[in-house]
C-alpha cells in the first residue's frame, strides 16, 4: 500500500519517507501502518475528518510522538508550526523566534525571518502583545528561520478568523515560492488544501485512504474551473453530501 | 494559585480592564487612608486623656519615643540583627531544601511517589505544634528558632515549586522540543520561567510563615531577638516595649513583601505585557 509519488518516479531523494507508522492509545488503533514519501520542495496536504489521526501523525513524523513505532526518515531538517502559536510568554518575540538558534549572526537571521512575515518592527514585543495572526505569523518566522527543508504544519491557521487565514495562505505561498521548502500541511479545510499543495492525501481508519494531485498552476484561486470539480470530489470522499 | 494569563483574554479586554483592576482612583486611594488615620488618632486621644491605662496600652507617639530611644542606644539593633539573623538562616535551609524536593517531585514520576506522599502527610502537622518535641531533639537554643522557621517556611515554597512545574503548559515544552532544546535547555527556557510566578507566590507565603515562626520561637528562652525584648518587657510592664515589638514585626512582614514584590515585577515583566512597551 505504498503511496508513489513523483519523486519515487524520476528518483530523486525525497525530504521524507514514512514507513508502516502505528500509533494505538490503548485499545484505540489510531494509526494503522501509514507509508508516506514528500519530495524535495513539494506540498502536501494531509486531509482527515475530526479524529482520523492527522495531527498524530503529524506528531510522529515530527519526531514528537516516542511511542509510535514505524520508520521515518527525515532527508535534511524539518521544523514545525503548530494550530496554538505555542511561543514561550516570557520571552519576547525576537528570543522566541530565535529559541535554540546556534550559529553566526542569530540576531541578523532571526531579523530576517521576522521581517519576511512582515513583523521585523515587533522584535521587543511580548507575545501576549501580539493579535492572534500576528503571533501565528511569529510562529511561522521562528520555523523559518530554521531554513527548514521541510515544513510541519499542523492545522496552522486553524485558530485563526477566516481573513487573517486567506491572508496567512497568501503568505504562506509566497514563501514556499522564495525558499522552495517542502510541506506537509495538516487540516481539514478542503479548499485550503486545494490553495495550497501539489499534492492531497486522505487519512480514513489510520490508512492513507486516498492520494489526489493537484493540477491547477501555481496561482490557483477557488475560481478556476478545475477547482470546484476537485474540491467537490474531496468533500464526497470526506462524507459530506454536497448538493 | 496565580496563573499565568496566557492567550484567553484577547488585548483590547486586558487593556480596559487592567487600569481598573490594578490600583483604585486616587480620590478613593485617599478615602481608604481615612479611617486607620482616624483609629490612630483615636487611639493617641483615649491614650493621652486617660482612658486608656498606660499600662494597658499607651500612647502610639509613647510608643514612637521608646523605639526612638531604644534606636539611638542601638539596643534595638542588636536584637533586630539577631531575628533577622535567625528569619535569614531558617528561610536559607528550609527554602533550599523544599525547592530541591519540590524540584525532584515535579519533575520525576520517581520523584513524586517517593517525595510527595510524606510531604503531603507531614502538611498535616502544624508546625508551631511541633515546639515541644523539637526542644527535646533540638534543645532550647538557637537551632530551636532556625529549625521552627526552616520548617515554616519549607511547606509553602516545596508545594508552590511542585505546582509551578505540573502547572506548565506541555504544549510549550513540546514546540521548544521541536525547536531543538535539549533537556537542559528545556528546563532552563521552558520549566525555570514557566515555575518563577509560582516560585515567588512561595517565596511570599514562606516569608511570612517564617515571621510567624519566629514569633513563637523567640519566646521559648531567647536572650536576644525582637521577640526576647517584647517577653523582658512583658515582666516590668514595659508595654510601650511590647508594642513596639509588635510594631517591628508588622514592619518586618511589610517590608520584605513591598522587596519581593518589586523583584517579581522586574523580573515578571512579560505578565505585564501589554504596559510594558
Amino acid at each position: 500500500m505504498a503511496t508513489r509519488t513523483a519523486s519515487q518516479l524520476t528518483g530523486a531523494t525525497p525530504v521524507l519517507t514514512a514507513h508502516a507508522i502505528h500509533r494505538a492509545f490503548g485499545p484505540a488503533v489510531v494509526l494503522a501502518g501509514v507509508d508516506l514519501t514528500i519530495a524535495r520542495g513539494e506540498v502536501v496536504a494531509l486531509l482527515g475528518s475530526s479524529g482520523s489521526g492527522k495531527s498524530t501523525l503529524l506528531r510522529v513524523l515530527a519526531g514528537l510522538d516516542g511511542d509510535a513505532s514505524g520508520e521515518t526518515v527525515v532527508h535534511g531538517t524539518a521544523a514545525v508550526v503548530f494550530q496554538e502559536h505555542r511561543l514561550l510568554p516570557w520571552k519576547r518575540v525576537a528570543a522566541n523566534v530565535g529559541l535554540g538558534l546556534s550559529g553566526p549572526d542569530t540576531a541578523g537571521r532571526v531579523d530576517r525571518a521576522l521581517r519576511e512575515v512582515g513583523l521585523a518592527e515587533r522584535h521587543r514585543a511580548w507575545p501576549a502583545e501580539l493579535s492572534g495572526g500576528q503571533a501565528q505569523r511569529v510562529a511561522v518566522a521562528r520555523a523559518l528561520v530554521r531554513e527548514p527543508d521541510l515544513l510541519l504544519l499542523d492545522e496552522p491557521f486553524g485558530a485563526l478568523d477566516a481573513l487573517t487565514r486567506l491572508r496567512m495562505q497568501v503568505l504562506l505561498r509566497r514563501l514556499r515560492a522564495e525558499h522552495g521548502f517542502a510541506a506537509l500541511l495538516v487540516t481539514h479545510d478542503v479548499e485550503e488544501a486545494l490553495l495550497l499543495a501539489d499534492r492531497i492525501l486522505l487519512l480514513d481508519d489510520g490508512r492513507i485512504a486516498a492520494e489526489l494531485p493537484v493540477d491547477l498552476g501555481p496561482t490557483r484561486t477557488p475560481d478556476d474551473p478545475g477547482f470546484g470539480a476537485l474540491r467537490r470530489h474531496l468533500l464526497d470522499r470526506l462524507g459530506v453530501p454536497t448538493t | 494559585m496565580s496563573r499565568t494569563p496566557l492567550l484567553e483574554t484577547p488585548p483590547e479586554a486586558a487593556a480596559v480592564a487592567a487600569p481598573d483592576l490594578r490600583r483604585p482612583r486616587p480620590t478613593r486611594r485617599w478615602r481608604r487612608l481615612v479611617s486607620p488615620v482616624v483609629l490612630v488618632l483615636g487611639w493617641e486621644l483615649a491614650a493621652r486623656t486617660g482612658v486608656l491605662a498606660p499600662e494597658k496600652l499607651p500612647a502610639p507617639s509613647d510608643v514612637l519615643a521608646t523605639g526612638w530611644r531604644l534606636s539611638r542606644d542601638g539596643t534595638l539593633a542588636v536584637h533586630l540583627l539577631d531575628s533577622l539573623t535567625r528569619a535569614g538562616a531558617g528561610l536559607l535551609i528550609g527554602g533550599v531544601l523544599a525547592l530541591v524536593l519540590g524540584t525532584v517531585a515535579g519533575l520525576l514520576r520517581l520523584g513524586d511517589d517517593l517525595v510527595d506522599p510524606p510531604v503531603q502527610m507531614a502538611r498535616m502537622l502544624p508546625h508551631l505544634g511541633l515546639v515541644p518535641l523539637l526542644i527535646i531533639w533540638v534543645g532550647i537554643g538557637e537551632s530551636l528558632k532556625i529549625s521552627l522557621v526552616a520548617l515554616g517556611a519549607f511547606f509553602p515554597i516545596y508545594f508552590n515549586t511542585y505546582a509551578g512545574i505540573r502547572d506548565i503548559d506541555e504544549r510549550l515544552v513540546e514546540a521548544a522540543r521541536a525547536c531543538g532544546l535539549g533537556q537542559a535547555a528545556r528546563l532552563r527556557h521552558v520549566v525555570l520561567p514557566g515555575a518563577l510566578p509560582s516560585l515567588f507566590l512561595g517565596l511570599r507565603l514562606a516569608i511570612g510563615a517564617a515571621w510567624l515562626s519566629l514569633v513563637v520561637g523567640e519566646q521559648v528562652n531567647a536572650q536576644t531577638g525582637i521577640g526576647f525584648l517584647m517577653m523582658e518587657a512583658r515582666e516590668f510592664s514595659q508595654t510601650d516595649v511590647v508594642v513596639l515589638g509588635l510594631l517591628v514585626y508588622a514592619l518586618l512582614g511589610l517590608i520584605s513583601d513591598l522587596a519581593l514584590r518589586v523583584a517579581e515585577r522586574r523580573m515578571l515583566t512579560w505578565r505585564r505585557g501589554l504596559r510594558a512597551s
